[in-house]
């Protein structure tokens, strides 16, 4: 599921229009694919922006200044920012456990890591909702503590931890991999401790790959919709999210409103890809930069 | 990589005990205990309250509420849409992954960036374009009214919603595949002079199979389990436009918890179901890395 696999092939120098090439089929490949692409995802997509840039100038800002949709900007973001920030923590502990640590059930657990790709949000919702509700196994034990969950904007920031979290230890765990441990035997040789191995070896070389996972889980919990509505209140101003005001939108057929809410979103979501691109891009020169 | 590690001595080295406790045994456990509390509460706990929710009635109740007709019908339907859905996007993969991986030309980052655009985009977003084109105020709706067709609230909306969704699965997982498997035995075999499909049939398909089954119930488990998009287009018509996800949906909010969850437990299955075949295709597959 790396989605940066690709772009790690190293790119051949300035091609033709097309090289020469002994296989057949560049054609009809080329052409299914262009056309199956935008028939179903560049076309759509032309839509909206279409509708959304026909509205009239002071009706697209007034739709996205609108106090209810800057209150759900404020938790969206701030909500997706904590949970990629938890995320960078334990998902490097639990990276780092799994890749130098032997212990039962290890490979169990490093299996269950991808289930939030593979479980369907609404479920990954109302289960999270379950445990984490004043009557639910997590929930009442906090409600002794004054401490509410579900409901609230905690609660947002529990699922979008719990969306984010496979991007995160995914990509951390292979470059803690790739740390040489050679360095490390060398630093305690030389009688480093192990806060400074930990601070001068190990995280300057898993750093970019941190911030890889930091940026992807931020980006997947921007647009998340489906594990958040069951667990937040869905309260206008408070535990509205994003894509809930353009659903609710779209259910009062306010098009136009919606159209320019989603556009605002896909500005962000190409922001993000471009970030997610650049990170990858510092990472990959600063590893071929120590190697020389 | 040089050193020691890709040695004899440095593999040994590397088991013995002791070595990898580096920071100490209080560490090791601090950390793996982190890890599990964290996991446990986020991941473990969630997965367990699924099956003691729908069972909490007993078995007799958990399969009642599977039977149900409109269950039944949200099931008909996710089976349905996925029937569609997989094998076009699996046919697209092909195609994407034949044209990126064994040509050269230009724009072709830009294609595989486009071929990615999915995954960055809200699913309420991949819904709501569809709405915008085919729905009653769309660019088409006057259009399709005049005509009788429905597309949103209706299955074309649903499958088109859940294509868009499940876009690049397969072209993800066989592009890089394909590339780093090289194009000399495709050339081989047409040098010799098998046709294109023959090479493709027997040559390469059989070189990317693990890595195609893979997308393919990567792709399967997203279409069945999509939640955001379809629910934009769906429109919720008990038992004639729910999927299996918008059925919980109904079900929790109509406070039928043992209803909700019992359907919400075969989802769960079908996602452990996709991470066991992905723990076996690694496993098979596992020289390819």
């Amino acid at each position: 599921m790396a989605p940066d696999r690709a772009r790690r092939e190293p790119r051949t120098s300035a091609p033709r229009a097309r090289q020469p090439s002994l296989l057949p089929g560049f054609g009809l490949t080329v052409g299914f694919t262009a056309f199956f692409l935008s028939a179903v995802v560049l076309l759509p997509l032309g839509a909206l922006v279409l509708k959304a840039l026909g509205m009239h100038w002071h009706a697209f800002w007034a739709v996205l200044l609108d106090p209810r949709a800057v209150a759900s900007y404020r938790l969206t973001f701030g909500a997706s920012l904590c949970a990629a920030t938890i995320n960078a923590f334990f998902g490097f502990i639990v990276a780092w456990s799994l890749v130098r640590y032997e212990f039962p059930g290890r490979r169990l657990i490093d299996a269950l890591i991808d289930l939030p790709f593979a479980l369907p949000t609404a479920v990954s919702g109302i289960a999270l909702t379950a445990v984490l509700a004043e009557n639910g196994w997590i929930g009442g034990w906090l409600a002794h503590y004054g401490i509410k969950v579900a409901y609230t904007p905690l609660g947002v920031v529990v699922a979008l931890t719990l969306i984010g979290m496979p991007f995160m230890v995914r990509t951390v765990q292979p470059a803690l991999g790739e740390v040489e441990r050679d360095l490390e035997d060398a630093a305690e040789t030389l009688g480093a401790s192990r806060f400074q191995i930990l601070r001068r070896i190990i995280l300057p070389s898993v750093l970019p790959a941190v911030l890889t996972g930091f940026t992807l889980a931020f980006a997947r919990a921007i647009g998340e919709y489906g594990s958040v509505i069951f667990i937040s209140g869905n309260l206008p101003m408070h535990t509205e999210i994003t894509p809930l005001l353009i659903v609710v939108k779209l259910e009062q057929f306010e098009y136009a409103s919606a159209a320019a809410l989603g556009f605002a979103m896909l500005v962000i979501s190409f922001v993000m890809l471009f970030a997610i691109n650049a990170v990858q891009a510092w990472g990959r020169r600063r590893f071929v930069a120590a190697r020389r | 990589m040089a050193g020691l590690r890709g040695t004899a001595f440095g593999e040994e080295l590397a088991r013995r005990p002791g070595h990898d406790a580096r920071g100490g045994t209080i560490i090791k456990w601090l950390a793996i205990g982190l890890s599990l509390a964290f996991l446990a509460a986020l991941l473990f706990a969630p997965l367990a309250v699924v099956f003691a929710q729908a069972l909490e009635k007993g078995l007799g109740t958990y399969l009642a509420s599977l039977t149900q007709e409109d269950a039944v019908a949200a099931i008909r339907l996710t089976l349905i849409t996925a029937a569609i859905v997989v094998p076009l996007n699996t046919l697209f993969g092909l195609s994407a992954a034949w044209a990126i991986a064994k040509f050269e030309f230009r724009g072709k980052s830009i294609l595989i960036t486009l071929i990615d655009l999915p995954f960055a985009v809200s699913p309420v977003i991949s819904g709501l374009v569809y709405v915008l084109l085919f729905g009653l105020q769309g660019w088409f709706g006057a259009w399709l009214q005049a005509h009788d067709i429905s597309i949103i609230f209706a299955l074309p909306g649903i499958v088109l919603a859940t294509m868009f969704v499940t876009f690049p699965y397969v072209a993800r997982e066989l592009i890089p595949l394909m590339q780093q498997l090289g194009n000399a035995e495709e050339e081989a075999a047409i040098t010799l002079g098998a046709s294109g499909w023959l090479t493709f049939f027997r040559v390469t398909l059989p070189k990317v199979r693990w890595g195609l089954i893979y997308g393919v119930i990567l792709c399967n488990a997203r279409a069945m389990g999509e939640f955001g998009a379809v629910s934009v287009v769906s429109g919720h018509i008990r038992g004639l436009t729910t999927t299996m996800p918008l059925h919980v949906e109904i079900l929790y909010n109509e406070y039928d918890f043992v209803g909700a969850f019992a359907v919400a437990s075969l989802l769960t299955l079908l996602a452990v179901a996709t991470l066991i075949v992905k723990s076996l295709v690694e496993w098979r597959g596992g020289g390819r890395q």
